[in-house]
């Protein structure tokens, strides 16, 4: 039944979320509208120092210890705690928690056991997040991978997100280097090529939803610093954990002919569907996300794409520690170690690719590299020269805060959640309005 | 003579309200025997202290007390309005529609009049347009069936992935803020409509309105006419037709009435619990509901036990995964003994198990 209901659930979902999507591309420009600004951050709080013997922190997760977007988090927070000597015993986990009131349940449950700190790792626990961080002022919440905390401006609410594109454009380049491999033995069949000689690969996303849209757009960026013509379809799940969904779309993917399926969806079905394709003897190769994928695909999976949660969480916790309030926002990348691949699949990536991997991140590390360069991509034909970041009104257009810089998209500078929602030329959505 | 075989089983007759109570109440037992043997031989934990935790985590703080009150309560309401439907033998598997509904009717209501109207007003406009809506989405069904005599299990079922969709395209509509697919908490700054705390604790309205809705609900079927004839079209429609009773107006009354107080649990979910809606606004109750109403034979009061053991499981699960990580499949295997035991004393209660023996026979009870 719960799962008939989860079916039905996505189906709708797409429907729901095809009748908004549309409104995306109506021009803005009201001119009876106030001047709009930046939200200001809040002045930092006065803290005490707290001895981390003593520091009681809340974890309130959407899964457990089986889903890897949550081991991630689980994991950074473990070794964060290690790292500054906070007992073990000192976090109080809530496990599988929906995002309904049931996560406020959990914050409140936690503040109540005396938890300074609470994180809740979920999009969608935010509100209830908000809810119970205005009603405990004196702990601190932090709603990762959230974007309301800059515009709801409360003293004790964080966000924080990876440079997660980082991790995606460079395992776009190992797939990149995979399919040039691919193309230069002649492996490739004309099903794999669409009617302009590009070659396809494809992409499980989750929601069309701009940390999806940014996260695709590096993936495929990565793959084309490699292989000028290629081409990506976008499959989307409507879920962010759907074994069945995400295996389903990566199968409709490689009957069309895409050769590499990466993800943006916390569940093995992808790779697994692709191992299984590849054991079948198609020639199809897979990218992963969250899990080193080479678990359950081990003839198939090139690498995985990851963040190293333990970065932001060690920050978090120390300035916690040392009595020092923190940004409201919070974004770090390869230059602060918070983002990596997993390790090469040695057997099936192109000879080289380790050489090619070190080269790009060293050169995202020291910024020589930006992976969102308005020059190496188009939007409708032409280099995109402006974009409005943040959306104050809800009307699906930024109001405040231009995003590109110098040519470049600064992604994740002017909040930590991705913002990147433009949809570049290449690639095409199959199942989003 | 039946001389063959071991095993002789025969109606029970005659047995006394408290000896079934006495079976049930071993059958518990017996069942977390079972649940803590294995607890212990997975685990290696002590199954004291692991239901200890269970405990803990259902009732170890006022606030946790009142959490799982209000979810009981919640399950119970549920509970209560799907009584006369099974009562009647019609198969309301439609409840999770039937809260979606009402649950929407009563957002729709704070955020459009949440500034025009005064609290109460809007309290008071949120239960009658979610009862409202409730009872629509139980009457089609009913009339469908009244009228070509459709199959109502399924009729519901359907109806309740109409319910989601309309909730989608309601969330998709009110998100706030845009793009979050979620509506928030609704008048979170001036808590328009939502229960008010009463004696200083949040949930006391939600207990008091549906404890009165099962007291209403007891009497209703148990002494009122339309009580009565509830019960004789379920035990058979010819019956009830020859006796002179209208079986379609009692199927459509009486689902209305069903669909009305599941709707009416929508309402206490959106203004006395989340203040939010969403498909999760369900989730899943109104078929855990289902087991409420039967476990109880729609003894409204006998639901009020219930609905606490479930939720306590529910709470108790929670607390194990933190202290023990003992996760999701740990708990709902002891809640899966549990409830066989349970479900499994029904049987010992309606039958009379007698093994056979040439000089004596031994009474096994659960």
């Amino acid at each position: 039944m719960k799962k008939l209901l989860a079916l039905l659930l996505a189906l709708v979902m797409v429907l729901a979320l095809a009748a908004c999507g549309g409104s995306g591309s109506e021009p803005a420009g009201d001119a009876d509208q106030t001047v709009m600004e930046m939200p200001s951050t809040p002045e930092p709080r006065d803290l005490e120092p707290i001895a981390p013997a003593d520091l009681k922190i809340g974890m309130v997760c959407i899964g457990d210890d089986n889903s890897g977007y949550d081991v991630a988090h689980l994991t950074g927070l473990r070794s964060a705690c290690e790292t500054l000597g906070v007992p073990a015993e000192n976090i109080i986990y809530k496990y599988n928690t929906p995002e309904t009131e049931m996560a406020y349940d959990a914050c409140v449950d936690c503040a109540e056991q005396g938890c300074q700190v609470i994180f809740t790792d979920s999009y969608g626990h935010q509100e209830h997040t908000l809810r119970a961080a205005q009603e405990y002022p004196d702990v601190t919440f932090f709603a990762m991978t959230g974007d309301q905390g800059l515009l709801e401006g409360l003293p004790n609410l964080k966000n924080a997100f990876n440079h997660t594109f980082e991790s995606r454009y460079v395992s776009g380049v190992v797939a990149g280097m995979k399919l040039a491999e691919m193309i230069a033995n002649g492996e490739l069949t004309d099903a794999n090529y669409d009617e302009d000689g590009n070659a396809k690969i494809g992409y499980v996303g989750a929601y069309p939803y701009a940390e999806v849209v940014s996260g695709y757009t590096a993936f495929y960026l990565g793959v084309r610093s490699i292989v000028e013509n290629v081409v990506m379809d976008v499959q989307y799940t409507n879920s962010w954990f759907d074994q069945t969904g995400e295996g389903s779309a990566a199968d409709a993917l490689m009957s069309r002919g895409c050769c590499i399926i990466s993800q943006h969806a916390d569940s093995t079905g992808a790779p697994s569907a692709v191992q299984a394709a590849h054991e079948a003897g198609s020639n199809v190769y897979c990218v992963g996300y969250n899990i080193d994928m080479r678990s359950v695909a081990p003839d198939a999976a090139l690498t995985s794409a990851a963040n190293d949660w333990s970065v932001y969480y060690t920050f978090a916790l120390q300035s916690l520690i040392n009595g020092e309030d923190v940004n409201v926002d919070w974004s770090a990348g390869y230059a602060e170690g918070a983002n990596k691949i997993f390790p090469l699949n040695e057997d099936i990536v192109a000879e080289g690719t380790a050489e090619k991997v070190a080269e790009v991140e060293a050169a995202i590390a020291d910024g020589s590299l930006q992976v969102f360069d308005c020059s190496t991509f188009t939007v409708g034909g032409e280099h995109p020269t402006s974009f409005l970041a943040i959306d104050l009104d809800g009307d699906f257009n930024g109001d405040v805060g231009e995003a590109i810089v110098d040519g470049v998209f600064q992604e994740s500078t002017l909040r930590s959640a991705p913002y990147f929602s433009l949809r570049i030329d290449g690639i095409t959505e199959l199942n989003a309005g | 003579m039946n001389h063959e075989s071991l095993l002789h089983i025969s109606k029970r007759e005659g047995l006394v309200w408290w000896q079934a109570w006495l079976i049930r109440l071993a059958s518990l037992l017996l069942g977390m025997v079972v649940s803590a043997a294995f607890i212990y031989t997975i685990t290696k934990l002590n199954p004291v202290r692991v239901y200890a935790a269970m405990w803990d985590g259902a009732f170890g703080t006022t606030r946790r007390a009142w959490v799982t009150t209000r979810d009981a309560m919640m399950l119970l309401c549920i509970g209560v309005g799907l009584a006369p439907a099974f009562m009647m033998r019609f198969w309301n598997i439609g409840a999770e529609g039937q809260i979606l509904m009402g649950g929407c009717a009563t957002a729709a209501v704070l955020l459009y009049a949440g500034n025009a109207f005064p609290s109460w007003l809007l309290l008071l406009l949120g239960a009658l347009v979610s009862v409202l809506a409730g009872a629509l989405w139980g009457i089609v069904p009913a009339f469908f069936k009244a009228r070509w005599n459709t199959n109502e299990t399924l009729f519901t079922l359907m109806m309740n992935y109409i319910a989601i969709q309309i909730t989608c395209f309601l969330v998709a509509k009110w998100e706030n803020p845009k793009g979050s697919n979620s509506v928030g908490i609704i008048n979170s700054r001036t808590q328009a409509g939502w229960f008010p705390s009463l004696f200083g604790q949040q949930y006391v309205m939600n207990v008091i309105l549906v404890l009165a809705i099962a007291v209403l609900m007891f009497l209703y079927l148990r002494y009122t006419k339309q009580g009565y004839e509830i019960s004789v079209v379920g035990e058979s429609e010819n019956t009830a037709r020859y006796a002179g009773i209208s079986v379609r107006r009692v199927l459509i009354r009486t689902m209305a009435i069903s669909g009305a107080v599941c709707g009416f649990s929508g309402f206490i979910a959106v203004s006395g619990s989340g203040h939010t809606i969403s498909v999760d606004t369900a989730g899943g109750r109104g078929f855990t509901a289902i087991i409420v109403a039967w476990m109880a034979k729609f003894n409204t009061f006998v639901m009020i036990l219930i609905a606490l053991l479930l939720v306590f499981l529910e709470k108790g699960a929670i607390q194990i995964a933190s202290q023990f990580q003992l996760n999701d499949y740990a708990s709902n295997v002891v809640e899966g003994i549990i409830l066989f035991f349970l479900l499994g004393s029904e049987f010992f209660i309606q039958y009379d198990l007698r093994f056979r023996s040439h000089s004596h026979k031994k009474e096994v009870q659960a």
